[in-house]
């Protein structure tokens, strides 16, 4: 037998036909995501076209993008303040009531954004196909599935046949050996990632993270990193499966039960990619000389060690623009420059540990003055898991602001917004001019970094505060 | 859709690299429900001031710039979110075909289903459109070039699927619909 990647063995055991040289693959999809904003003009496709959903118990929907995360909107005491908002709310309700669909909408203690939900709820399992319109998809990957963002054509495409028509992708291996020191976190891992091989590096790739680094991350931190695949141009994003992942899935509610759960793990490990498999590419990086990261620019590919400048290419206007909108300049370094706001949230970093990390940071301290600090769970339970905790407490304490669940400042379409010319440190995944709001100026970093930032005001070395709160432990 | 065979049209330029779909059509109008009038919001930050007035220095607000079909933009157009509002906006305000040296998956792919053509051509051609805004170019889909008023003609990769639905208008979805039985034949053998 030919030795395959993970990659392909997901994807032959979901080829409904193979592709030809005239026709792509029909690929079949185990799970379709949907949420408010790229589904109402698919629904209406089905509509005008007389179609139903072949498979509603595939399909599972919830509310995320444009939804309020301030708690008044959400359970209804007060209207939704973004009206357009509030319209696609009520279509996504009555969308899935016509069609028959699951919905996690703004009363269920499930809901949450979708990429977040999917794992928590253990609908997202290995060797799963599994597609939603939403470029972030690849998240689900890290339990070693094919999962990646589609169109809302595609939307339509999948709720009516439960396939889509696919070419088959090229695979690229980032092979991430060492590991990562202490206050490094995933997501400056997955910058650094970004930053050596291009925002469009990974076009036209699935790319499967591998490695020593890898096998010791948590089922949180694989999906920060398979996260933000799309941010290198990477539709999907793979990690083998692992006793971490099983561990991770066993019990919730949509993971196999008993007997099944047996039979599950014995097919899931085997969703390897066989020694001597080959990628089309492959790239190393070791996790062990990384620092933190932050960016300083207008794409995730701008991104510098946090003890770095901001480099100062000759003859780049683009790079002179982005500067230009950012207000830095070449050469300066990012440490110690006054921000106005800290984001800590979306689909990349709003999980349990993530917010547990903030708290180290922020413990006992205040967010300085003139800096608002926004925390926005990843999902209603990653709230009740940190309420109960005590992580929520830790936020307010320090001058934080905690709201329901929610994609919020990440995509700046639901009334929480960064004001123009405002520099905001963000846990998000895109940086691009007007993310955040028009005219704001993102700067992505990890939990711990954009917690030392709320502190201290400026941009600054998370490790500082880590390892002191450690000599405090050890003390 | 209308199938699409060529097109001929002035272009427009933005000189600019990974240009993103937030740039496109950026998130907060994509609380809508429909696929119309996206083209009015087309690049607003760049297009329109803060009071919502055309900006006179933006490319796409020049005179010159009305009725153009083909946009001309820099390396790795598109990239970003999987919004088909971004597609939905530049076939509204007046395109039919996006000419870069590489342009991301999703939009591609979301292009190709609504009769937006993705043309990716080698760096000399694309560097002579970028110093040349406005020339009068030629795509022929059934022969998959681009034609440039210097007499160049230069070949462009499409997807043969894909290019069969746009020369004769077919919808991709009636293809997969016609898949019906070999569909379940494969939910009842992974039942």
């Amino acid at each position: 037998m030919t030795a395959k990647t993970l990659f392909e063995k997901v994807w032959e055991q979901h080829e409904v036909v193979p592709e030809t040289t005239d026709t792509p693959a029909v690929l079949y999809i185990d799970l379709h995501l949907v949420h408010e904003v790229t589904s109402p003009q698919a629904f209406s496709l089905l509509r005008s076209k007389g179609l139903k959903v072949r498979r509603t118990d595939r399909t599972l929907a919830t509310m995320d993008h444009s939804t309020p995360t301030d708690p008044d909107e959400v359970f209804g005491r007060v209207p939704i303040k973004v009206e357009s908002a509030a319209r696609q709310v009520k279509a996504l309700e009555s969308n899935c009531r016509e069609f028959g669909i699951e919905l996690l909408g703004l009363d269920s203690d499930q809901r949450g954004i979708v990429h977040v939900i999917g794992p928590e709820l253990g609908a997202t399992q290995p060797g799963k196909t599994i597609v939603c319109g939403d470029s972030h998809t690849a998240t689900h990957g890290a339990f070693g599935a094919l999962a990646f963002g589609i169109g809302t054509t595609e939307v339509g495409h999948v709720l009516a046949t439960q396939c889509l028509l696919q070419r088959r992708p090229k695979t690229l291996a980032i092979n991430v050996h060492g590991r990562l020191q202490e206050g490094v976190t995933a997501k400056d891992l997955i910058l650094a990632i970004i930053g050596k091989i291009g925002v469009s590096g990974g076009t036209g790739h699935v790319i499967e993270y591998r490695g020593s680094a890898i096998e010791a991350l948590s089922m949180d931190e694989r999906m920060t990193v398979c996260n933000m695949s799309i941010e290198a141009g990477a539709r999907a994003g793979m990690i083998a499966p692992d006793e971490t992942t099983y561990r991770y899935l066993k019990g919730r509610r949509f993971a196999p039960q008993d007997a099944d759960w047996d039979r599950a793990v014995e097919r899931w490990q085997t969703l390897r990619t066989d020694p001597g498999a080959q990628f089309d590419r492959e790239v190393d990086i070791d996790a062990s000389t990384l620092e933190p990261m932050i960016t300083y620019g207008t794409h995730p590919g701008m991104v510098v060690p946090i003890s770095g400048a901001v480099p100062n290419p000759a003859n780049d206007p683009v790079h002179a623009k982005s500067l230009a909108y950012m207000g830095f300049s070449g050469g300066e370094r990012l440490e110690g420059k006054p921000i106005n706001v800290v984001f800590i949230g979306s689909c990349t970093n709003a999980r349990l540990s993530d917010l547990e990390l903030a708290a180290r940071v922020i413990k006992g301290r205040k967010v300085a003055s003139g800096v608002r600090m926004l925390v926005v769970p990843g999902s209603q339970q990653v709230k009740r898991e940190a309420e109960a905790l005590g992580l929520a407490k830790v936020f307010t304490d320090a001058g934080a602001e905690w709201r329901e669940s929610g994609c919020s400042m990440c995509i700046g379409m639901n009334g929480d917004i960064v004001a123009k010319g405002e520099y905001a440190v963000s846990t998000s995944n895109r940086n691009f001019e007007g993310r955040q709001g028009t005219g704001a100026r993102t700067l992505l970093a990890s939990p711990a970094t954009a917690a030392a930032a709320a502190v201290t005001g400026k941009v600054t070395d998370p490790r500082e505060f880590l390892s002191e709160l450690k000599s405090v432990v050890h003390s | 859709m209308e199938p699409i065979r060529s097109l001929e049209s002035r272009t427009v330029v933005l000189p600019f690299t990974n240009i993103d779909t937030d740039q496109i059509i950026p998130a907060r109008f994509l609380t809508t429900t429909t696929k119309e009038g996206l083209g009015q919001r087309a690049f607003a930050d760049w297009r329109y001031d803060a009071s919502g007035a055309p900006r006179a220095d933006f490319v796409l607000n020049k005179p010159e710039a009305q009725g153009c079909a083909i946009l001309v933009a820099g390396r790795n157009f598109g990239c970003g979110s999987s919004r088909e509002h971004a597609p939905w906006a530049l076939l509204d305000f007046g395109f039919r075909a996006v000419i870069s040296t590489e342009i991301a998956d999703i939009f591609r792919n979301n292009s190709l289903k609504n009769g937006l053509l993705p043309v990716v051509i080698d760096e000399d051609s694309h560097r002579w459109l970028l110093e040349n805004p406005g020339a009068n170019v030629r795509i022929d889909l059934e022969t998959c070039t681009v034609h440039l008023p210097t007499g160049a003609s230069v070949k462009f990769p499409v997807e043969g699927f894909a290019r069969y639905c746009l020369l004769n208008g077919i919808d991709e979805l009636g293809f997969l619909l016609q898949k019906n039985d070999a569909i379940a034949r494969y939910e009842q053998a992974h039942a």
